[in-house]
């Protein structure tokens, strides 16, 4: 792995050029120290470049889609809804979607409840299923503002909840992840699971908006 | 490993600050909310940060608070709520 890689070129420590991401900007403590951790663990051989590069790439590549999938699934199969609810990794499974390592929790909005997610710590976020984070899930407004007033955050999403529902906020500080199962809209009786997956977007999974339904 | 408290528990975080990698979040140390899931052992994080095992590991808890106790001028409704996910070395009976 990274071990021959260095020998056969004989420079340890700069295998070949680097090519940055952004040109002309210099880099910020934390790109640096980003930088150096995936160097040193290619050097000591943790994981090759073309793993690390292959990981980026995934990761990159995944969309809000296999959440949404997911969402519509459970919406037409109550079975499938309860397994989802108890174990997210293991229910993606069953549709062939890798939801990755880490533990996923859903969280189901119902007639009283709507749920929000948030990370006021960093910025844990299901990536491995509902695809990159928006940038405003990372902003500093977003995480300190979702805790402290949740209703005026949602009303700037266009969402307005009644008094009579509760809001309730998760701030996934630790080892696992959230997303919102979102309650499916009335009018869709009768769609097909592809239908209503469009219906399903990144911000609902979020807990921000709501699926708009036919009459929206 | 066993947890020390059940779903349903009241339970209140350790008003307490110390320096360096902290899982705790500001707004919720020194109040009191209920046990909502037992999410099972993970490595202490605050360990791990400082490249030592975080063994043994601590029970990770699900933990409701009601948002108007956790912000004195909370503009929402009374029935809002948290939930944080709190390692049991924050925890503590009321």
């Amino acid at each position: 792995m990274a071990h021959d890689h260095e020998h056969e070129h004989g420079h340890p420590h700069q295998p070949h050029p680097f090519q940055p991401d952004l040109e002309e900007t210099p880099l910020t403590h934390y790109q640096v120290m980003t930088q150096a951790v995936g160097d040193l663990l290619v050097e000591k051989g943790v994981f090759s470049a073309d793993e690390l590069r292959a990981m980026v790439e995934a990761i990159d590549a995944k969309s809000p889609a296999a959440g949404a999938r997911m969402v519509a699934h459970a919406w037409a199969d109550p079975d499938f809804k309860a397994r989802m609810l108890d174990d997210v990794n293991k229910a993606a499974e069953e549709l062939g979607i890798d939801a990755g390592g880490i533990p996923i929790r859903a969280v189901e909005n119902t007639e009283g409840v709507h749920n929000v997610i948030v990370c006021t710590l960093c910025s844990c976020y299901p990536r491995l299923l509902i695809g990159l984070p928006p940038d405003w899930y990372k902003s500093r407004s977003y995480r300190s503002r979702t805790v402290r007033e949740p209703r005026q955050v949602l009303a700037e999403f266009g969402t307005t909840l009644p008094d009579d529902v509760e809001v309730r906020v998760h701030d996934s500080t630790a080892d696992l992840r959230y997303m919102v199962l979102p309650a499916r809209p009335a009018g869709t009786e009768g769609w097909d699971e592809a239908a209503l997956a469009g219906l399903v977007t990144r911000d609902c999974m979020i807990g921000v908006t709501l699926p708009k339904g036919p009459e929206a | 490993m066993s947890a020390r408290f059940d779903i349903g528990e009241t339970v209140k975080v350790r008003a307490a600050f110390p320096p360096g990698h902290v899982r705790t979040p500001f707004f919720v140390r020194g109040k009191t909310g209920r046990v909502t899931a037992v999410l099972g052992p993970y490595r202490n994080p605050e360990e791990l940060a400082y490249g030592r095992p975080g063994e043994p590991a601590l029970p990770l808890y699900r933990v409701i608070f009601e948002t108007a106790e956790l912000w004195d001028d909370y503009r929402g409704a009374a029935q809002d709520t948290t939930v944080v996910d709190i390692y049991e070395n924050w925890l503590e009976a009321p």
